[in-house]
C-alpha cells in the first residue's frame, strides 16, 4: 500500500461521510416544522458535510501529486459567513413572528430586531 | 514619532498578515514573489480602508485565540454528530426547542461577534439576536431538557475564554 493509494481511500471515505452529513442536513430541513428549528439542521450539519468534501478534495489532489490548499480558504470563508446568514434568517423569523416569541431581555428594553420603528408600524398595521 | 508612522502605515497589523496569507493561499503556491506581493496588498488594503474602521481592537492574544479555535473545531465535530442524531431519532412531537437569554459580560463588538459565531457553529444552538443596548444575546436551542445548563455552558466554555483573549 503506497501513500497515494491510502490517500485515495481516505478521500473516498471523507466523501461518504461528508455526503451522509449533508443528507442528514436535508432531512432535518424537510422534517422540522418551525422556522427556527429548521435553521439548525443545515447550518450545523452543512459545515462538517462540506468540510469533509473539501478534505476529500485536498486528499485527492495530494494523491494526484498536485497538492492544493485552496480548500482551506473555502473552509475559512464558510465558517465566517455561515453564522451571518443563519443570524439573518433568525432575525427574519423573529421579525415576522413566524416562531415562538422570545422572552424579553433582562437588562435592556427589547431585542434589536423588534426595536426598529418599521417593526412597530408593522405591528400597528397588522 | 516612529510609533505614529507605524500606526499610519500599519493600522491593522494582524489584518496585514491575514491578507498576505489569503493571497498566498489563493495563488496556491508559495514563492518569494507571491509572498512579497501578498504583503504589499496586505499593507495597501488596510491603509486605504482604515478610515472606515478607526478602532483597532486592543490587547488581542493570538496564542489563546489559536487554542480557542482548536476547541471550537473539536466542538463543531461533536455538535454535528449530536445534531445529526437528534434529526434522525427525535420525532417532531418530542422536540423541546427553547429560547435562552445569555447575559453578556463582553463589551467589544469583535468579541461579541466571535461569541455569536461560535454559538451558531456549535451544539444545537443558533444565536438569533442581540438586545438593543448589547447586554444580552438571544440564543435558540434545538433540543434540551435544561436551558439554564446550556446558558451556563456557553458562559463558562466560550465567553470566559473570549474575555481572556480580548483582555
Amino acid at each position: 500500500m503506497t501513500l497515494e493509494v491510502l490517500a485515495t481511500y481516505a478521500a473516498a471515505l471523507s466523501l461518504l461521510i461528508g455526503s451522509a452529513f449533508i443528507a442528514v442536513g436535508v432531512i432535518g430541513l424537510l422534517k422540522f416544522n418551525d422556522p427556527m428549528t429548521r435553521l439548525h439542521a443545515p447550518t450545523k450539519v452543512g459545515t462538517l458535510g462540506i468540510g469533509m468534501l473539501l478534505l476529500a478534495s485536498i486528499l485527492n489532489a495530494f494523491a494526484q501529486g498536485d497538492p492544493s490548499m485552496h480548500e482551506l480558504l473555502i473552509m475559512a470563508f464558510l465558517f465566517v459567513t455561515a453564522p451571518v446568514s443563519a443570524n439573518f434568517i433568525a432575525k427574519v423569523a423573529i421579525h415576522r413572528r413566524d416562531c415562538a416569541v422570545p422572552p424579553s431581555p433582562p437588562r435592556d428594553d427589547t431585542w434589536s430586531t423588534l426595536n426598529s420603528p418599521d417593526g412597530a408600524e408593522g405591528q400597528g398595521a397588522d | 514619532m516612529a510609533r505614529a508612522a507605524y500606526r499610519w502605515l500599519l493600522p491593522h497589523p494582524l489584518l496585514t498578515l491575514i491578507l498576505a496569507v489569503v493571497w498566498i493561499l489563493l495563488q496556491n503556491e508559495l514563492t518569494a514573489g507571491m509572498a512579497v506581493f501578498g504583503l504589499i496588498l496586505g499593507i495597501l488594503i488596510p491603509w486605504a480602508t482604515s478610515i472606515w474602521w478607526p478602532d483597532t481592537p486592543q490587547g488581542f492574544r493570538m496564542g489563546k485565540m489559536v487554542a480557542y479555535s482548536f476547541l471550537v473545531v473539536w466542538d463543531i465535530i461533536l455538535a454535528n454528530i449530536q445534531v445529526a442524531w437528534i434529526v434522525l431519532t427525535v420525532p417532531n412531537g418530542n422536540l423541546k426547542p427553547h429560547w435562552i437569554v445569555v447575559p453578556l459580560e463582553l463589551k467589544q463588538p469583535e468579541a461579541i461577534t466571535l461569541l455569536a459565531g461560535t454559538i451558531t457553529l456549535t451544539p444545537g444552538t443558533v444565536s438569533a439576536d442581540l438586545s438593543d443596548e448589547g447586554h444580552s444575546l438571544l440564543v435558540h436551542v434545538l433540543h434540551t431538557d435544561d436551558p439554564d445548563g446550556v446558558r451556563d455552558e456557553i458562559k463558562d466554555r466560550y465567553e470566559r475564554r473570549l474575555m481572556e483573549i480580548f483582555a
